[in-house]
């Protein structure tokens, strides 16, 4: 993979191995010296509490909402069924979920207010869920995104002046403005005008993911239409003339010759351009998505403990992004050996 | 040897002319008659208008001006299907223009399943007969990269055969060769003419011309200067243009 490795002289084992142990130092090294000053900033590290930002288990009672006696406790079709007999005759039945545990027996007497029993429930936390909506838009944007670009890709080829202009006007709007600007424009403006028309003849209006996933694709398609673009350039002439002179349409040179050929050369830079789109989306915590960097944010106003949050946050990107980078690249050797 | 009838090409007068990077006639107002079962040999200095006449002749370039009928079909007229009309009229580049994504069985069956609609079957057992004639049939699985330029080359031949030509183009269909490969691909295209196909073939083998060709077309700056039989067109030329191009490269 070097430069010319040719060029590099013999090298012993003992040389590789002591510049890998002086790799490893330094990163040692780094974390140490990371850590060493935090304790001079008496900075306390509690790692123990970030667990319970991904799952934690709830304990729910269940009370009696009567004064008076336990008729009766049998095992129902979801759990425990107790039936409380009121005073006053009234009778009311209280399921406790299978798994929990009971606090009372047949023949004892309650008041209202009295727990029956407990049972506990599992929750994702809040990063987790912030995780999934980080996940939930970037995969809409580029499923989105990519049929946008490989339209405005071809229209960009297209002799139709209308299809070609239309195609350079989208991609060198888009490219010309940062991301964060046009989230705006997409919510504060679009969003206003559409919700507002929506409004008006009283149909749904779009909530603020939907302008989130469309400012991200639209952003997305147009690097994607530059992409698909030098792909299919790429793709000798000479191809396009053999397919077309033994008698194949436009779309049918394309379908069989062009594309199978270009996507080789489409897919490196698409897994590059879907990296970023995933890490991009840290942006739309500004129009209330509470998607990861939000959530993370606003955990450490509660917590303080704004470096294991940050740490954990980066984390959470670095294996989204490795995960997708591993599954294009494992889609890019299916498609280059068949 | 040649029949008499209504032509397989006709051109008359069509020019073309290309605006970048500057203004160039490439054809002007070249007029030619082909009859079915007839080959025609097009040579001439490199620039003069040989690729672009042959591109016309089945579209690959719209002429500017004139009319071509093939088959006695106008492919000008924007009523003809262009589509069936190249299926009809082979073309083989000097470049091979192999698909590299496709195995040599596959890139002989492709347009006929596309554009013919031929069951696979069927596709797969006329490529393997036209493999045989061009004789290689033992490197139908194969990938384009793994074959020699002369294999490559008769792949192409076959792949345009494959569509049941009317007529086969040749561009400099040896000129991309390392010299001991051009027999090869040569013999196939004789034996195509011994077949009678109708063949329009560019090259700079002067020895197939005199061989196989029925007529020699000399072209020049976009023009048509001399035509006639091999005999008459290397020990008689009538052109001063035509006698120093054969003195520079006989
Ligand atoms: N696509 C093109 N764009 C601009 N000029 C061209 C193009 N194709 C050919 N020409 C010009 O037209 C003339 C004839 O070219 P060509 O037919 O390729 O000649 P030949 O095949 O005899 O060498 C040349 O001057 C060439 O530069
Ligand atoms: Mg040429």
């Amino acid at each position: 993979m070097q430069l010319s490795s040719g060029l590099s002289p013999r090298r012993s084992k003992l040389w590789y191995r002591a510049w890998a142990a002086v790799f490893v130092l330094m990163l040692a090294g780094s974390v140490y010296l990371l850590y060493y000053a935090t304790k001079q900033v008496d900075y306390v590290w509690r790692w123990y509490r970030i667990p319970q930002y991904f799952w934690y288990v709830e304990q729910v009672e269940t009370r009696s909402m009567l004064d008076g006696d336990i008729a009766a406790v049998e095992q129902g079709a979801t759990g425990t069924v107790i039936t409380v007999t009121g005073l006053d005759g009234e009778v009311e039945r209280y399921t406790v979920p299978g798994g929990g545990e009971l606090r009372v027996s047949q023949g004892d007497m309650v008041s209202s207010g009295d727990v029956l029993g407990f049972h506990e429930v599992q929750h994702v936390g809040i990063m987790v869920e912030a995780a999934w909506l980080t996940l939930k838009v970037s995969f809409l944007s580029i499923v989105i995104g990519i049929g946008l670009g490989v339209l405005t890709g071809l229209a960009r080829l297209s002799h139709n002046p209308a299809l070609r202009w239309t195609a350079i006007t989208y991609i060198e709007l888009i490219r010309g403005s940062p991301l964060l600007v046009q989230i705006y424009i997409w919510y504060f403006v679009f969003g206003t005008l559409i919700n507002q028309l929506l409004g008006k003849y009283g149909l749904p209006q779009p909530s603020a993911l939907w302008y989130g996933v469309a400012s991200m694709a639209m952003f997305t398609g147009a690097y994607v239409a530059e992409i698909v673009r030098a792909g299919i350039q790429s793709v000798h002439r000479g191809q396009v003339e053999a397919a077309r002179s033994l008698g194949m349409t436009s779309f049918e040179c394309l379908r069989h010759v062009v594309l199978p050929q270009a996507i080789r050369r489409i897919l490196p830079p698409l897994a590059g351009q879907f990296i970023s789109l995933v890490k991009d989306s840290s942006l739309l915590g500004i129009i209330a998505l509470r998607e990861l960097t939000k959530a993370t944010r606003e955990l450490i106003t509660s917590n303080l403990q704004p470096f294991e949050m940050w740490f954990v946050c980066a984390m959470l990107y670095l294996v989204m992004t490795f995960a997708l980078s591993m599954l294009l690249q494992w889609f890019e050797r299916k498609w280059l050996t068949s | 040897m040649m029949k008499e009838s209504t032509p397989m090409i006709r051109v008359e007068a069509i020019s073309k002319f290309f605006h970048l990077p500057h203004r160039v006639v490439a054809l002007d107002k070249v007029s030619a008659e082909i009859v079915a079962g007839e080959v025609v040999v097009v040579i001439g200095p490199s620039g003069s208008g040989k690729s672009t006449f042959l591109r016309c002749l089945n579209r690959l370039e719209y002429a500017d001006e004139g009319h071509i009928w093939i088959d006695g079909v106008d492919i000008l007229s924007p009523k003809t299907n262009i589509n069936a009309m190249r299926a009809e009229t082979g073309m083989v580049f000097q470049s091979f223009n192999l698909f590299p994504h496709k195995t040599v069985l596959e890139n002989i069956t492709l347009a006929q399943q596309v554009v013919k609609k031929r069951p696979k079957a069927e596709a797969e057992h006329k490529a393997m007969a036209l493999l045989e004639r061009v004789g290689i049939p033992d490197k139908a699985q194969a990938y384009p990269d793994r074959l020699s330029g002369g294999q490559q080359q008769r792949v192409a031949i076959a792949r345009s055969l494959a569509m049941d030509p009317k007529v086969l183009l040749f561009d400099e269909p040896t000129s991309a060769l390392d010299p001991e490969m051009v027999g090869e691909v040569l013999d196939v295209m004789q034996n195509l003419a011994r077949d009678g196909m109708t063949m329009v073939v560019v090259t700079h083998e002067m020895g197939f011309a005199r061989e196989v060709a029925h007529r020699v077309l000399f072209m020049d700056q976009g023009r048509i200067l001399e035509e006639g039989t091999p005999m008459h067109f290397f020990t008689d030329p009538q052109h001063e243009r035509t006698k120093l191009f054969l003195s520079q490269i006989l």
